[in-house]
């Protein structure tokens, strides 16, 4: 993998949010409205002598790390996008760029992504109902890094898509995070869900994040779970992994890189 | 002889089974030769371009550039290569430089500021740097394809219509800086075009296609004389109206050799 190359895409995909209003929106304005929806919901909610466990941090930190997921995510398929919106996929892959590079670019897109919009959130939901992020403690960093790889694969994943049936998968890219979302434990504990459900909501890598999340806002321990996120996180970046090298591969035998980079 | 940059053998092209869009096609391409490749719509001139960047992969044969096997080889190949095309657009929300620039980075090149502002002069569109390339006419928009094209000063360069939605003006301009550059620094050339024209002032030697399949080859002249037309426009819409094959035989009875 050549770094300079990585570089000059990742420079590529900043470039657009340098020249476009829509594209800050997206990073600033749409995750403080999720914020001040849940936020205000759970204020109601406490008005009304609801007893809600740890009081608002619950639902204020799923928000936070539910929109590291999905940025991460958007990181990679809005990038991949770019390129299809802006016809670019012929220049970009005509030039010396391999498919890993173009990968780790976009990854670090949604690096870049999920720090700014979760350190906006993070001061943001301290300002208006005094949730402090860092309570959570030393389990912030591995918390924060599961739900960037979880995002990560649903990306390579969606990109894969996107690769095969070009912009008439586009809905996938906003559709697919929230198409998980009923069963990642995001807002509510997996016990919450019905019996013949919990094995799937157990099989996400986000299910023992967002539990461990909850865990750590209680003060008990949240590594067990954390350590359950991580290596089903590592199972899931090889299959998205796998499942996207073989559409990239098909891709090329159907000239589908060409096509979709021309339609 | 010069160096062989591209190498054909037998190259086969099929999208779905039993419909070959590049079938049996054999060609070389030297280093300081301009190739054009002809043909009518259809005819597989852009899916051989496309099989040449490793942008598809073929369904049988041999593609070698610089002796390396593509696509095997695709990214050492890519960083001696670099091709423009009339529809392939750079992003039109970033400027010209911002695009000229992420490109130089692709490519590694050393000082990439003076080598854009050098190349956008060449092609007399140095004020446009900051514009937005979405806000560029067709020609000029094509003029920064070409800059694009010729930022790793390329040994081979594969140009696609390159000339496309120019006025006379301009594509006479970029014709004649093509040619120019290409027997100055050696530069091998591949250029599909519907314009013969360009092919007539810039190719040294022509391959006609129709149905992914070679009909004709050589020297415009030579494949003139040989189907006694008196230019390339009347002999392209002849051969693309044929029905049956009309190959006349060539000494030897070679009619896809590698050239």
């Amino acid at each position: 993998m050549n770094l300079r190359r990585v570089g000059a895409l990742v420079l590529r995909y900043t470039y657009v949010y340098q020249r476009s209003l829509l594209r800050l929106l997206e990073i600033f304005f749409w995750p403080a409205i999720d914020l001040l929806v849940w936020g205000f919901l759970t204020l109601y909610l406490q008005q009304e002598g609801r007893v809600l466990p740890a009081g608002i941090a619950f639902l204020v930190g799923a928000v936070i790390f539910w929109d590291i997921i999905f940025r991460s995510q958007q990181g990679i398929t809005l990038s991949f996008l770019e390129d299809i919106w802006s016809h670019n996929l012929l220049n970009l892959f005509s030039a010396p760029v391999r498919v890993t590079e173009f990968v780790a670019a976009t990854c670090l897109v949604g690096i870049l992504k999920t720090l700014v919009v979760g350190a906006y959130l993070a001061v943001l939901a301290f300002c208006l109902y005094r949730f402090n992020l860092l309570a959570i403690g030393p389990a912030l960093l591995p918390l924060f890094a599961n739900l960037l790889l979880m995002g990560w694969s649903l990306g390579i994943a969606t990109t894969g898509l996107l690769l095969r049936w070009g912009q008439a998968a586009e809905a996938l890219a906003w559709a697919i995070p929230f198409a998980i979302q009923p069963f990642a434990a995001v807002f509510y504990p997996v016990s919450a869900l019905p019996f013949w459900l919990r094995p799937v909501a157990w099989s996400i890598p986000a299910t023992h994040a967002f539990e461990g999340m909850r865990l750590a806002l209680r003060g008990r321990s949240a590594w067990g779970e954390l350590a359950y996120a991580t290596l089903l996180n590592l199972v899931y970046l090889a299959l998205a992994g796998a499942w996207f090298g073989v559409l990239f591969t098909a891709a090329r035998r159907k000239g589908l890189l060409a096509k979709i980079g021309t339609q | 002889m010069s160096e062989v940059v591209v190498l054909v053998e037998g190259l086969e092209k099929e999208f779905s089974r039993g419909h070959p869009v590049v079938s049996g096609l054999s060609f070389s391409l030297r280093r300081g030769e301009a190739l054009g490749l002809l043909g009518p719509n259809g005819a597989g001139k852009t899916t051989v371009v496309h099989l040449l960047l490793g942008l598809t992969t073929p369904t049988a044969g041999k593609v070698e550039i610089f002796g390396l096997p593509m696509p095997r080889m695709r990214v050492p190949i890519l960083e001696r290569a670099n091709f423009a095309s009339a529809y392939a657009l750079l992003p039109s929300n970033l400027t010209v430089r911002q695009n000229l620039m992420v490109f130089a980075r692709i490519y590694g090149v050393a000082q990439p500021r003076e080598k854009i502002a050098g190349l956008l002069s060449d092609l007399e569109i140095g004020r446009l740097g900051d514009r937005v390339a979405g806000e560029l006419s067709a020609g000029e928009a094509a003029r920064v394809s070409l800059c694009k094209a010729l930022l790793n000063d390329p040994e081979l360069l594969l140009l696609d219509e390159p000339t496309a939605g120019l006025d006379p003006d301009i594509a006479d301009k970029v014709r004649r800086l093509l040619r120019r550059l290409q027997v100055e620094r050696g530069i091998a050339m591949l250029y599909t075009s519907h314009n013969m024209r360009d092919v007539e002032e810039v190719c040294d030697r022509v391959l006609f296609l129709r149905r992914g399949r070679l009909l004709a080859e050589g020297s415009p002249a030579e494949v003139l004389r040989r189907f006694r037309c008196e230019d390339l426009e009347t002999l392209f819409i002849q051969l693309a109206r044929e029905e049956e094959e009309i190959l006349p035989e060539e000494p030897g009875g070679n009619h896809s050799g590698s050239g």
